[in-house]
């Protein structure tokens, strides 16, 4: 079952480290990570997104608890949640496809970022349903290039997800 | 007034209470040095730096305060590894101080510039490389504090050499402040109200006992609790001693070389009590047919161990000590006295395995291994601290060694180390100059760290070395006779270990020799009466195994007896 898990962590360097060290050293799954600073500066926050039956995320969790930067984990799945990620596509167009790629790019609210003189850039946002909805069209009219962001998620509703 | 960081580091330690560093000097750690003249520790070099993590381990373990090494960059830290790792798994506190080149230079392959801090992530609790002095003594206040809290571990500090020299003002915190480490002592009052209201219904009860009770200096408790309730305790290989080896309900240690009775009982049991132990493979053997009538309290306190192997019905995340405590507080409110009488049939079923098959060996022809063990007990009546090695030496010691009291057994359980026991011998040594100590060894084992004779005999320790000399890889030869079709590929030693007599004698140590079972009791007590280092050459029987053993992976009632 797919997981997205939430921390605060220190803010200082080798926290990336050691969860990435973690998770590979006890054969954790990682399907993306996205990490960057809080408004306080003193912490970060990282989305990971991971697959595990129940017994392998419960250890996950206690694991990433008991690093001693990591101040707050949070497994989003016991709650309403609002997933995004970004990306960045560059798709192969010729006159005959171009109208075509805009059309997409258009329905799935993508911008044209960069042109070429054969290509398009486009950047997506969105839940892991709508990027995979847009790829699944592009990918026949090929793709040259794709960058993701990993997705960073919240809890729905006025309450913080890693309230302290 | 300013210090320089050499200073602020001495300060911290005097703060710390540190009594004695384990160290190798280099270049990178040099100015710690030159201020270590004047501080008020016992400076022990040794002679290879990752005895010194095992003589700070076997420090720790005897007296239970936090070890402490310094080594210096690169090679001084990269040779600590094995011994940190060693602390690591059997959760020992220890703080590893080690040299790093100059911030400036770092990550630029300098002279003996390692990653020491990368090196050692996951086989720390927590390390730290120190990149600015204001953060200095914080971070030495904080690596002792995680070190001895909650459940114990290695913590590295790493020192680049500007960070030395540099001044500050120095300011010893009051107290530390880590908003991601809270560790959990009490547990949880509902959950211990249950598990008295499970222990109470159960009519074929183990507790399982682990080093978890060692650690939290819960064996009082432990001890009040069996007393009570007339519950039959096995040990792990970290357990023993937590409970007196030769109580009538003692079944002695479980597992791959557990006796006959302490296996039965945990595969026959209707509810096993895990207190600080975390079902290792050696321990559980086959996982899936492990206890398997049994309901399952765990009480630990380090949640990760909660479940990780086997699932559990009741977990208690606290400190053993503690929820014993409370366990027997409730208890006292119980008609306890039924609730024993109650168990006696299910102790007269482990009497009976006991009677079909128990710990056995016949002193016939060569030394047998056991036979010096035993001798050993008896002579000192146990009021020893043994440490051991690895592989057939240190089982027969768990098995024929009845351990009375916590921190008198020094061995490497989780990561299995060969070497670690005669350095750790070193330092029980120097935490107890008067106790005896002694270290049974292996001739394999014993080369892997022979070079610390050098320290011994420096500082006039008086440490004991028992090798029990099979001229092999005894363990390794038992697996390939059992497994292997007896093809006993680079595990024979005959012929081309030293001469163990004369390589004491080199040192400035007393080698002893014994070659017949009628000279075990007397070269013993010769050993013992000599305030000196001395080691035991004793010629054993070289085709003796250990027995029971369950092979890996099957379930513990598959016992190979003999
Ligand atoms: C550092 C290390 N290397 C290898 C092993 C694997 N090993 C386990 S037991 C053993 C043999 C130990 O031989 P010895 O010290 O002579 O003890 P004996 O089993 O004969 O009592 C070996 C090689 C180990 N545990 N540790």
């Amino acid at each position: 079952m797919r997981h997205v898990i939430t921390l605060l962590v220190e803010n200082e360097f080798g926290v990336l480290a050691r969860i990435a060290g973690l998770f590979s050293g006890r054969g954790f799954n990682i399907e993306s990570l996205s990490v960057a600073e809080t408004l306080d500066p003193t912490i970060s926050t990282m989305t990971i997104v991971t697959r595990g039956d129940d017994a392998i995320i419960e250890q996950v969790i206690k694991q990433l608890n008991k690093l001693i930067p990591v101040i707050k984990v949070v497994d989003l799945i016991d709650k309403e949640f609002v997933e995004r990620e970004m990306i960045l596509v560059k798709v192969s167009t010729t006159p005959q496809t171009r109208d075509e790629v805009l059309r997409i790019a258009e329905i799935f609210r993508g911008r044209i970022i960069d042109v070429g003189n054969k290509t398009y850039t486009i950047e997506v946002t969105g839940d892991e349903k709508k990027i995979d909805a847009i790829l699944g069209l592009l990918k026949p009219l090929g793709i040259k290039e794709l960058v993701r962001t990993g997705r960073v998620a919240m809890a729905r509703g006025s309450k913080s997800s890693t309230e302290l | 007034m300013k210090k320089t960081g050499s200073q602020i580091i001495i300060e911290c330690l005097k703060k710390e209470g540190v009594e004695v560093i384990f160290n190798y000097p280099g270049g990178a750690v040099l100015p710690l040095f030159d201020e270590l003249a004047h501080a008020p520790f016992q400076k022990i070099l040794v002679r290879h730096e990752q005895a010194a993590v095992h003589a700070a381990d076997g420090y720790a373990r005897a007296s239970g305060k936090v070890g402490v090494v310094l080594v210096t960059s690169g090679p001084g830290a990269t040779n600590t590894v094995t011994g940190i790792a060693t602390a690591y798994m059997d959760s020992i506190p220890v703080v590893v101080l080690t040299g790093q080149i100059p911030t400036y230079l770092i990550g630029n392959d300098a002279f003996q510039e390692a990653d020491i801090v990368g090196i050692t992530r996951p086989c720390t609790k927590h390390n730290y490389l120190v990149k600015d002095i204001k953060e200095l003594s914080r971070i030495i206040k904080e690596a002792f504090y995680i070190a001895r809290s909650g459940r114990p571990g290695p913590v590295l500090v790493d020192l680049p050499k500007d960070i030395l020299v540099e001044s500050t003002e120095f300011k010893y915190p009051d107290k530390v402040t880590i908003r991601g480490y809270r560790p959990v002592y009490e547990g949880h009052p509902g959950q211990i109200q249950r598990a008295v209201t499970l222990i109470l219904k159960s009519k074929r009860p183990v507790l399982y006992v682990g080093g978890g009770v060692i650690s939290s200096n819960a064996s009082k408790e432990l001890i009040q609790l069996v007393e009570m309730l007339g519950i039959p305790v096995t040990m792990t290989l970290m357990g023993l001693g937590a409970f007196p080896g030769n109580h009538p309900l003692s079944l002695g240690m479980l597992g791959m070389h557990g006796t006959y009775r302490a296996n039965m009982a945990v595969m026959e049991s209707d509810l096993l009590i895990a207190l600080g132990a975390r079902f290792d493979d050696r321990v559980t053997g086959k996982i899936e047919s492990f206890a398997p009538q049994a309901k399952i309290i765990h009480i630990d306190i380090d949640p990760t161990s909660i479940s990780k192997n086997v699932k559990v019905d009741l977990p208690i995340v606290g400190d053993c000590k503690r929820v014993l405590g409370k366990i027997i507080t409730l208890l006292e409110k119980e008609d306890t006295h039924a609730y024993k009488e109650g168990l006696q049939k299910w102790r007269r079923q482990i009497e009976g395995w006991k009677a079909i098959y128990d710990l056995n060996y016949r002193q016939e022809g060569m030394i047998k291994p056991q036979f010096v063990i035993e001798k050993i007990f008896e002579l000192t009546r146990g009021e020893v601290i043994i440490s051991t090695e690895v592989g057939q030496n240190q089982m027969w010691t768990a098995q024929y060694f009845p351990f009375m009291k916590p921190r008198t057994l020094l061995t490497s359980g989780g990561l299995g180390t060969m070497g670690y026991g005669f350095p750790a011998a070193i330092g029980a040594q120097i935490a107890f100059p008067n106790r005896l100590v002694v270290n049974i060894s292996g001739d394999g084992s014993f080369q892997m760290n022979s070079q610390e004779l050098a320290t011994a005999v420096q500082y006039r320790l008086p440490v004991k070395v028992a090798i029990l000399n099979n001229g092999c890889l005894g363990m390794v030869r038992q697996w390939q006779e059992f497994f292997y079709e007896k093809r006993y590929v680079c595990s024979s030693l005959e012929g081309v270990s030293p001469d163990f007599v004369k390589l004491a004698e080199a040192y400035g140590a007393v080698g002893l020799r014994a070659t017949q079972p009628e000279e075990v009791v007397s070269t013993l007590k010769k050993a013992f009466s000599i305030r000196e280092p001395v080691v035991i050459d004793f010629v054993i029987d070289p085709c003796e195994n250990v027995y029971p053993m369950v092979p890996a992976g099957e379930p513990l009632n598959q016992m190979r007896l003999i």
